[in-house]
């Protein structure tokens, strides 16, 4: 009995104390805290020197504490002055010569001028610079053909280039063009993108490995000073996780919400914002060799992908149907007059008949993740699907992304008929131009691994890209657009809408086309 | 003793050698490099090239191991591509947090686990047996993954008793009580599953010594319950036990992987999975490394004190 008795004494101390315990520990969790943003993101940060990293998670803390020559105007994928006020092109369009703003200081004091601008392209181009080490420099090939720059005077930086580049402007709005003080780099030397100093409106407090980054709003800044004290960003890499914890008040914001995930925020509590982004998802078809060699095969095949259905109810409506290789978002560039391909079986039937390929057997290249491949495992299913109800029988192989990468990248060529694959870009050349042109060829460097090649628009292509003035270059781009839509090397399936969603406390919060995540409007009470 | 221990270090170096070995090869095994993933969508291979020069990989396979190795030995691990910052920090840094969480874990797990196993020896086909068996095929049956996002959704999302992730508060954190407040759910969620395992063998290992003769002559002599319990079996049941616990603290400590990946801790295990998914060689295989040592050391304390506790062993 007695052992009896004090196991019930014992017990009953237990568990006082561990309720105890637990209502200390649990009555004291709070709300993020007034005036600080906290903002979930989806991975911890490689590094916060623009020029070394290459993940839009990277660029999205980047753009709030650097600021770049020219940037994309609000709303839009247009360039438009930030630090240089003007800006002149040369005739030839191989000399862009840039008049600065006065008056501007990094974050650690160092004056903004025409020196600094030239530190930072040589550091990222020029191999024998002394800062040259502080890398690599993954897209530093955005600026290849820059052959020089030149510190005119204080307040005028001249670039001359090997060639007319006309992506040189968006280029430079892109992150990558993103400006460092030359004293923090000559200060901590590989350790810079630990010690991140820009000009924005917002400046770095600390960076604790995953836990969050942290910034403050910058009181010298020479525009309109932000409108939150500090911005938190969380790195939080699962995505049940991060939605958890927007569901419990421990962010304030999240982005990249998955479809799945939506239904869960339509309340009153918080907003969901979209955008749609400069993002094409496609299926590179292999024109070299199988039933895809027959221009035919490869229409028919984009009769018979219902993409509505797959925006829709693959995607819960996180993307739109995409009619051609340029995505929207480029709105000046973009062929308005081009309609998608309509779900038409009976028509992807009749085509494959006139083919005399019915029923022919498809190797088909998925990958299970990737950055903008949205949901492709699914995807890939679904295709397979609409595939087979117009007699084709497809074989899907699944591979990781990175053996994805390394499969599809050398090209299709007697391993494949067909694959996934997505894009996102900042300028309408880039992705025709590394993925259409006959030159882009796998052999050739490029990345057209279906082999498509038509004279015409490898001609648009190169003249767009030569061209200076913005009108004569969408004029080509349109163009292009109509033939390759018509020569469906690719089956254009999605435009991926970029989401986020944030608590009823904040507020003036819109996505960029460019999927940059401006913050410097944001208030939140 | 110390004899003993010697020739366990020792025993030791082979297997670590091997694992260096092993790690490496898998590294450049396996399909995809960093250049790709750094690269993405622009990795022509004129750019892959650059990158390998500058990331020192263009060099002949057998090179790079000994040139890593020889490093190894001079506790230089390298550079993390993907985190920027020498491997070394990085994994002290998150090692430290594997070590709050998995060992809270285990210490969860030791506790009550043998106090379940002996409650239910004790008493066994009692109701308290029944209670407690129930409870650990339970325990057991549940993948911790599951049973951490369940937690996180009832008292997380829907009770707001706890934070649902990360290791501290982002403002007005960093005491002992915020640790703790954090720590609690992935602490129990891991220790389900060992508890269970710990609380079965106990069990099983208390009934073995229960049924021998001395303990029967122990409670003929009049030695109260307890005590037979608690100084007579239990001492002699450790033995068993111990080996069990030592299993547990590996299970623990590789079990943290899925921890650490729901509720955002900022372990090692949270490190490999994203550094596996980069692609950086040096920070996988210098976090693998540092893992199994520890590992194994772990397991030479375990057989120390057993044969401390059961001096046949060393023989």
């Amino acid at each position: 009995m007695q052992i009896i008795k004090t196991t019930c004494r014992a017990f009953v101390a237990v568990s006082m104390t561990v309720l105890g315990l637990f209502s200390t520990l649990s009555s004291t969790h709070a709300q993020t805290p007034a005036d600080v943003l906290v903002v979930g993101q989806i991975a911890e940060p490689k590094s916060l020197d623009p020029a070394a990293v290459t993940a839009v998670n990277d660029f999205r803390i980047l753009v709030n504490i650097y600021e770049g020559l020219v940037r994309y105007k609000p709303g839009t994928l247009e360039v438009a002055p930030a630090l240089a006020e003007s800006w002149e092109i040369s005739e030839d369009g191989t000399e862009y010569t840039f008049r600065l703003r006065e008056g501007i200081s990094f974050h650690d004091g160092a004056p903004f001028n025409a020196e600094a601008v030239k530190f930072n392209f040589d550091r990222m181009l020029n191999e024998d610079h002394p800062y040259h080490k502080t890398g690599p420099f993954p897209l530093a090939f955005f600026f290849s053909a820059v052959q020089k720059t030149t510190a005119v005077d204080a307040l005028t930086v001249k670039f001359s280039l090997n060639e007319p580049y006309a992506p040189f402007l968006s280029n430079l709005a892109y992150p990558t063009g993103l400006l460092v003080s030359p004293e923090a780099v000559k200060e901590h030397g590989e350790d810079v993108g630990r010690h991140p100093t820009g000009t924005g409106p917002f400046k770095f407090v600390e960076w604790i490995s995953n836990e969050r980054v942290v910034v403050d709003r910058n009181d010298e800044y020479w525009g309109e000073a932000a409108g939150v004290n500090a911005v938190v960003f969380r790195p939080i890499t699962d995505a049940n996780t991060r939605v958890a914890e927007m569901l419990a008040g421990g962010i304030d914001m999240m982005v990249e919400v998955p479809p799945t995930a939506l239904s869960q925020f339509q309340s009153d509590e918080f907003t969901i914002k979209e955008q749609a982004g400069p993002h094409v998802w496609f299926l590179i078809l292999n024109a070299k060799e199988g039933p895809f060699a027959d221009k035919r095969v490869r229409q028919a095949a984009n009769y018979a992908i219902n993409k509505e259905a797959l925006v829709n109810d693959v995607l819960e409506g996180t993307a739109a149907v995409a009619a051609g290789p340029t995505p929207p978002a480029f709105a000046w560039a973009y062929n308005k007059e081009l309609a998608p391909y309509p779900y038409d079986p009976e028509k992807a039937k009749a085509l494959l008949a006139e083919a005399g390929v019915e029923g022919a057997e498809l190797t088909f290249f998925v990958t299970e993740g990737g950055s903008g491949m949205l949901d492709p495992v699914s995807m890939g299913t679904a295709i397979q699907a609409d595939l087979a109800a117009v007699g084709l029988d497809v074989k899907i192989e699944t591979y990781e992304w990175n053996t994805f990468l390394g499969e599809v990248n050398p090209g299709l060529e007697g391993k494949a008929d067909l694959a996934e694959m997505a894009w996102m870009t900042n300028d309408p050349d880039t992705l025709p131009y590394l993925a259409l042109r006959t030159d882009a060829w796998p052999e050739k460097g490029g990345f057209n691994s279906g082999y498509y090649s038509n004279v015409k628009v490898d001609e648009l292509l190169e003249q767009a890209r030569t061209s200076t003035s913005q009108d004569e270059r969408a004029k080509l781009y349109r163009e292009m657009q109509s033939i390759v839509q018509e020569d469906a090397p690719w089956v254009f399936v999605a435009n991926w809408k970029q989401n986020a969603v944030t608590n009823d406390r904040v507020k003036s919060f819109d996505l960029e086309p460019s999927f940059l995540l401006h913050l410097q409007n944001v208030t939140k009470n | 003793m110390a004899a003993y221990i010697l020739k366990r270090l020792i025993s030791a170096i082979p297997v670590l050698f091997g694992i260096t070995l092993i790690v490496f090869l898998i590294m450049a095994m396996i399909p995809g490099d960093p250049a790709t993933a750094i690269l993405g969508a622009y990795a022509t291979p004129e750019n892959v090239a650059k990158i390998n020069r500058d990331l020192g990989l263009d060099a002949p396979l057998f090179q790079r191991y000994f040139i890593w190795l020889g490093n190894l030995f001079t506790g230089d691990l390298g550079r993390s591509y993907s985190l920027n910052r020498p491997v070394l920090h990085e994994i002290i840094e998150r090692f430290h947090a594997t070590l709050v969480l998995a060992g809270s874990s285990f210490v969860l797990c030791a506790v009550f686990g043998i106090l379940a196993g002996v409650v239910s020896a004790a008493r066994q086909y009692g109701w308290a047996d029944k209670a407690i068996t129930f409870t650990v095929l339970i325990g057991i049956s549940i993948p911790s993954f599951f049973l951490g996002m369940v937690m996180i959704l009832v008292f997380a999302v829907r009770l707001r008793w706890f934070p649902v992730s990360g290791m501290y508060a982002i403002y007005g954190g960093g005491d002992i009580l915020d640790l703790l407040r954090h720590l609690i759910m992935p602490a129990l969620a891991l220790a389900a599953v060992a508890t269970g395992v710990v609380a079965r063998m106990s069990r099983s290992a208390m009934l073995e010594v229960l049924r021998q003769d001395y303990i029967r002559t122990a409670r003929a002599k009049g030695v109260k319950e307890r005590k037979v319990i608690l100084g007579h079996a239990l001492s002699s049941a450790m033995v068993n036990i111990i080996p069990v616990l030592g299993i547990q603290a590996g299970f623990v400590l590789s079990g943290a992987v899925y921890i650490e990946m729901v509720f955002q801790w900022p372990g090692i295990g949270r490190m490999l999975v994203d550094a596996i998914l980069k692609r950086d060689i040096l920070l996988v295989q210098g976090g693998v490394v540092f893992v199994a040592a520890c590992y194994v050391l772990f397991n030479i304390v375990v057989d120390v004190v057993q044969s401390l506790l059961d001096p046949r062993i060393k023989s």
